[in-house]
């Protein structure tokens, strides 16, 4: 099973790197943007245990280790291994 | 509508208030405030922004001097050091949301203190840390400690601004309360100080950096959730600092304030908006009109409430004089910020603030900054005192291998070197550094005259919890010597007074004595103290820290070619003590390590015998008779000795003979004060002694340089023998182990 | 002699780059704001360390569309001599001037400290003044500095002769240990195939100041003037 994890800030949280991001592609001309947020992806193969314990564990890891709770939050899926 | 909802008891405690401060607001208001309103007083009359309870003692401190430009009450104390310069310096804590989140909480303590240098005019050119851990042992403080560390770093690094130096200390009593105090200096011309002062009636008030966002609106979650919607994420307690556009607004205020027509500026830091308006209006007895819908948001639905309140970072509020709003928009402009007319100074002495066309405040300025009912808090010595007070030295043995307590000494994160730190910190940039981190202070030149400033910061918390008027004494003694090994003269004193909650007459007896020995010795020593900051509450479930009253000092040395260092420089050189050793182990690292107890009195402090062997000290370095000079501290003799060993320009061993009444364990590892270890050439024995004896102060040859042994006999019989780069080792890589290590 | 240090918002270094070059070397040393689009004739131009738009996305990424870019790219295709520093490298590699990226430490800290290099080639005009083999002590102070590319640019800047610097301990040997981020092959710093743009970590202008002991960095900047000098 292959747990796909996105860690982004908070609403209301300020994005430094979404606004500078943001602030360059309006000056490269893509006028059309209008917000950016920044975040990490991350994927974690899993082996031997039920996709039930998986929503559980996947939590707890993110809640754990893997974001920052304080100002950040997390969603995940989960994917049968290929 | 945020002034249509009613004042309830409730939301007045949520507010912080007592019943007693709301009356004295409807009283002087002669009406009910409305929520904005509130809210504004609540931030205003907080300790943070009123020192309601610290106030009354502060103001028995020592705060002028003929150098004083400015001393204690504006966003950094200014010293003047000749040459038409001035050094700008402040210490500030961020010490709670450094524990909630190490990492931005850190960041944004430097981003903060930085911005009180630059808003007086001044570029900063050096920044320090004093850190304050739980035990090493605990769960949280190996994470606690990076993300603080790459907090600072990350901020510091990126403003160009180095990070020369520090001190960090781990004791179980910041396990639930860390400190992180952040200082910064920065220099400027004597005769273009900026402050912060709304003058000029019709001149113009800008809003200037980051755009305001909800972070870090204290306040009632209650109180707040009644007039939005807004979900608990929606409301970060905790603020995100984002350097770079700090970075962008120092280049523009320092632009900015090359023209003539900038009257005030200040931080929006604490309660943001509102302080910084109503402190600046107030000042210069002024009044303001603020127009709420013209302030930068990060988010739509912003009310006033929010934008008085917020404390976003990155900002400033800087009053220009009418007409030259313009030319002021675009050297903004010219660097990317936000920046926008939000009102304009009045002079009836009322701040009023509009929302979509409604007046939604109205306040007296004065009664808001300096109403706020004064707090006498009653003081008792603490029942601990008589508890922890003795300390019988007969029932604790020396130990067998002096040899191996050394080295567990030297592998103390206390003790060990803090190079894995500050290596994570740009200490080189701007070119000024002289003596890089790792000595008894750091060294910068005063770029463009023969000048050279000296830093140091201390504070052991032990000697403050067995002794809070010694304590303090001996953390001001100690950053002095510093300096003064560094080969300067101490000129000025700033302080970051960490205590527990002020609530509690034993904390408060605490803070008291602090103070009071903080004025004494500075007052002694006639060195002024021109900023500082005070945090309180610093306690868990009624668990307070140690008190911590950390003292940084800063000194000036005319010739920089004279700074001196603490490593011994080659072989075959005399090393020396200047003081005397005595049977001191209370408080010390070396009773914490071994005997697991922090007890007794705190090393003795003689003010005269301090101010001696500084003179002492001085003079020696300015004759050019010693080649290292450097403090001795926790750890005690061995572990200076060890030191100085190590941080030369290659390590060197040692042959050292003690002789004397104190038992071996308090010769070696006592932390008795007013002692400097000094290393010279052979001929200058008989100058230094003859100075030495001028001076009055003890002096007392020790041994030679040289070899790959550290050797120390007492009475002739050997203590300690080991081979230096085995402790080279130890003291060199215990922190980066510690640090490194897989939780 | 007339050299040009472009600001970029958030470059930092670029105030310790003007006094090395005009207080120090005593050039006509001229500020070029990262708004400009023009480049006079400057015999070579710097692009100093520091954390241009925060290092945000990556390092250099933001930086390399300001528009003073595309002037600083046409220059370097005519020839002109481009040395980026830190930061200023990270540019480099990011607007196509160099080869390869420049990843996070292998340590993933921040490390500011002193250390080592070796001349590997002389034969450009940012080291002509150095004999091979030659060790210089400069610091670093990067948190994304390990220097990576792909088999077949590596072989390529190896038989080049682009490969200007290696880490190496004090006796000029390279190592793991002697390497502090882990960059690929020890690389330090490189050159583009004409030589005339060079990118490098440490940071050369924090030791040419006569102030301090040591002044191995001026090798570097006295190498690109009298390089200039006789390419003028």
């Amino acid at each position: 099973m292959l747990a796909k994890i996105h860690v982004t800030l908070k609403n209301g949280v300020l994005d430094s790197q979404g606004k500078a991001v943001h602030h360059a592609l309006n000056d490269l001309g893509y006028s059309e943007v209008q917000d950016v947020h920044l975040g990490k992806y991350m994927e974690i193969a899993l082996k031997g245990i039920s996709e039930k314990e998986a929503q559980t564990r996947v939590k707890e890891m993110c809640e754990k280790l893997l974001a920052n709770t304080v100002i950040e939050s997390y969603r995940f899926t989960l994917e049968p291994a290929e | 509508m945020t002034t249509l909802i009613p004042i309830t008891p409730e939301i007045v405690a949520e507010h912080g208030l007592s019943p007693d401060e709301y009356a004295r607001i409807q009283e002087l208001l002669k009406r009910d405030p409305n929520l904005v309103e509130l809210g504004i007083f609540s931030a205003m009359w907080s300790e943070h922004c009123s020192y309601k309870s610290s106030r009354p003692h502060l103001k028995t401190l020592p705060t002028e001097g003929p150098r004083v430009i400015q001393g204690p009450g504006e966003n950094a104390g200014v010293v003047d050091i000749g040459d038409g310069l001035a050094a700008v310096f402040k210490i500030e804590s961020h010490n709670h949301p450094s524990f909630i989140e190490p990492y931005q909480g850190a960041a944004t303590g430097v981003g903060g203190i930085m911005r009180d240098i630059f808003t007086m005019g001044a570029r900063p050119i050096a920044s320090l840390n004093s850190l304050r851990f739980g035990a090493p042992e605990h769960e949280k403080t190996c994470y606690l400690l990076n993300g603080v560390v790459k907090g600072i770093a990350d901020y510091g690094n990126c403003m160009g601004v180095p990070t020369v130096g520090g001190d960090i200390y781990f004791d179980a009593c910041y396990n639930g309360n860390i400190l992180v105090n952040a200082f910064c200096l920065g220099l400027a011309k004597a005769d273009r100080i900026f402050l912060g002062s709304a003058s000029g009636v019709g001149n113009a008030l800008l809003y200037v950096g980051s755009k305001t966002g909800r972070d870090g609106i204290h306040g009632a979650s209650m109180a707040s959730a009644e007039f939005d919607d807004a979900t608990e994420e929606k409301r970060p307690t905790v603020q995100v600092g984002d350097p770079f556009t700090e970075k962008l607004l120092l280049e523009a205020c320092l632009e900015i304030m090359k023209k003539d027509w900038v009257v005030g500026v200040q931080d929006m830091g604490a309660a943001g908006l509102s302080s910084s308006s109503f402190e600046m209006a107030e000042r210069a007895g002024m009044g303001m009109e603020l127009d709420l819908d013209a302030v930068p948001r990060r988010e739509e639905g912003m009310n006033a409430y929010e934008l008085m309140l917020s404390e976003s970072q990155e900002r400033m509020l800087f009053v220009v004089a009418k007409g030259h709003e313009p030319e002021a928009l675009d050297i903004f402009r010219k660097w990317d910020l936000d920046v926008a007319v939000i009102g304009r100074v009045t002079d009836d002495g009322i701040f009023r603030a509009k929302e979509s066309g409604v007046e939604v405040v109205n306040l007296p300025i004065e009664t808001v900054v300096t109403g706020a009912l004064k707090c006498d808090r009653p003081t008792q010595k603490p029942a601990y005192l008589a508890e922890v007070g003795t300390l019988d030295l007969a029932s604790r043995e020396v130990p067998a291998d002096c040899g191996g307590a050394l080295k567990q000494l030297l592998a103390s994160p206390t003790i060990a070197s803090k190079q894995f730190v500050y290596e994570q910190y740009d200490h080189m940039v701007r070119l000024n550094t002289l003596v890089l981190p790792g000595s008894d202070a750091a060294v910068l030149r005063v770029p463009e005259t023969n000048k050279a400033l000296a830093l140091s910061v201390d504070c052991n918390p032990r000697y403050g919890y067995l002794d809070p008027y010694r304590g303090a004494q001996i953390a001001v003694a100690e950053a002095c010597r510093n300096v003064v090994c560094a080969g300067a003269e101490p000129i000025g004193v700033t302080n970051c007074l960490n205590f527990g909650n002020p609530e509690n007459p034993e904390i408060m007896w605490q803070f008291q004595e602090a103070v009071r020995g903080l004025g004494d010795l500075c007052r002694f020593l006639d060195i002024p103290v021109v900023s500082g900051n005070v945090s309180l509450y610093n306690e868990t479930k009624g668990e307070a820290i140690y008190p911590t009253p950390t003292i940084a000092v800063v000194g000036l040395m005319e010739d920089r070619s004279l700074h001196c260092t603490q490593g011994f420089k080659q072989a075959g050189q005399v090393i020396g003590l200047l003081g005397s050793t005595l049977e001191e182990l209370g408080g010390s690292e070396y009773q914490k390590l071994f005997w697991n107890e922090c007890r007794g009195q705190p090393p003795q402090l003689d003010s005269q015998v301090e101010f001696d062997v500084h003179r002492l000290c001085l003079d020696l370095i300015r004759q050019r008779l010693i080649l290292s000079a450097h403090d001795c501290s926790e750890g005690g003799l061995a572990v200076a000795l060890v030191e100085s060993c190590i941080t030369g320009p290659k390590a060197l061993g040692a042959a050292i003979e003690l002789n004397g009444d104190p038992r071996a364990d308090a010769l070696l590892f006592g932390e008795s004060q007013s002692r400097i270890v000094i290393s010279f050439a052979e001929e200058a024995l008989h100058g230094i002694e003859s100075r030495a004896k001028k001076a009055g102060v003890p002096f007392a040859v020790l041994g030679l340089t040289g070899g790959q042994e550290f050797q120390v006999k007492i009475n002739r019989k050997e203590f300690i023998n080991e081979n230096i780069l085995t402790l080279e080792d130890i003291w060199k890589n215990s922190l980066s182990r510690y640090g490194n290590r897989v939780a | 002699m007339k050299c040009g240090i472009v600001v970029f918002p958030g470059s930092n270094c670029d105030h310790d780059c003007y006094h090395i070059l005009k207080h120090i070397l005593q050039l006509d040393t001229h500020w070029i704001w990262h708004k400009d689009e023009a480049l006079n004739s400057f015999d070579f131009i710097v692009l100093p360390g520091g954390f241009s738009y925060g290092d945000y996305l990556r390092p250099g990424a933001i930086a390399r569309f300001s528009p003073i870019m595309k002037s600083v790219i046409a220059y370097a295709n005519q020839g002109g001599r481009v040395l980026g520093i830190c930061n200023g490298f990270q540019i480099l590699v990011e607007s196509g001037l160099l080869p390869g990226v420049l990843m996070d430490n292998a340590g993933q800290r921040f490390i500011c400290k002193d250390l080592t290099l070796r001349v590997e080639n002389n034969d450009t005009p940012f080291t002509a003044l150095c004999e091979p083999g030659t060790v210089l002590k400069i610091p670093i102070n990067h948190g994304q500095g390990r220097y990576f590319t792909d088999d077949d640019t590596l072989k390529r800047l190896q038989d080049n002769g682009q490969i200007v610097f290696r880490y190496c301990d004090t006796e000029g040997n390279t190592s793991d240990e002697a390497n502090p981020n882990g960059s690929l092959d020890h690389i330090a710093g490189v050159v583009n195939a004409t030589k005339n743009v060079m990118g490098m970590m440490p940071h050369p202008e924090r030791c040419a100041d006569p102030l301090w002991p040591n002044v191995d960095g001026q090798m570097i900047f006295k190498s690109l003037i009298e390089s200039s000098l006789a390419h003028s």
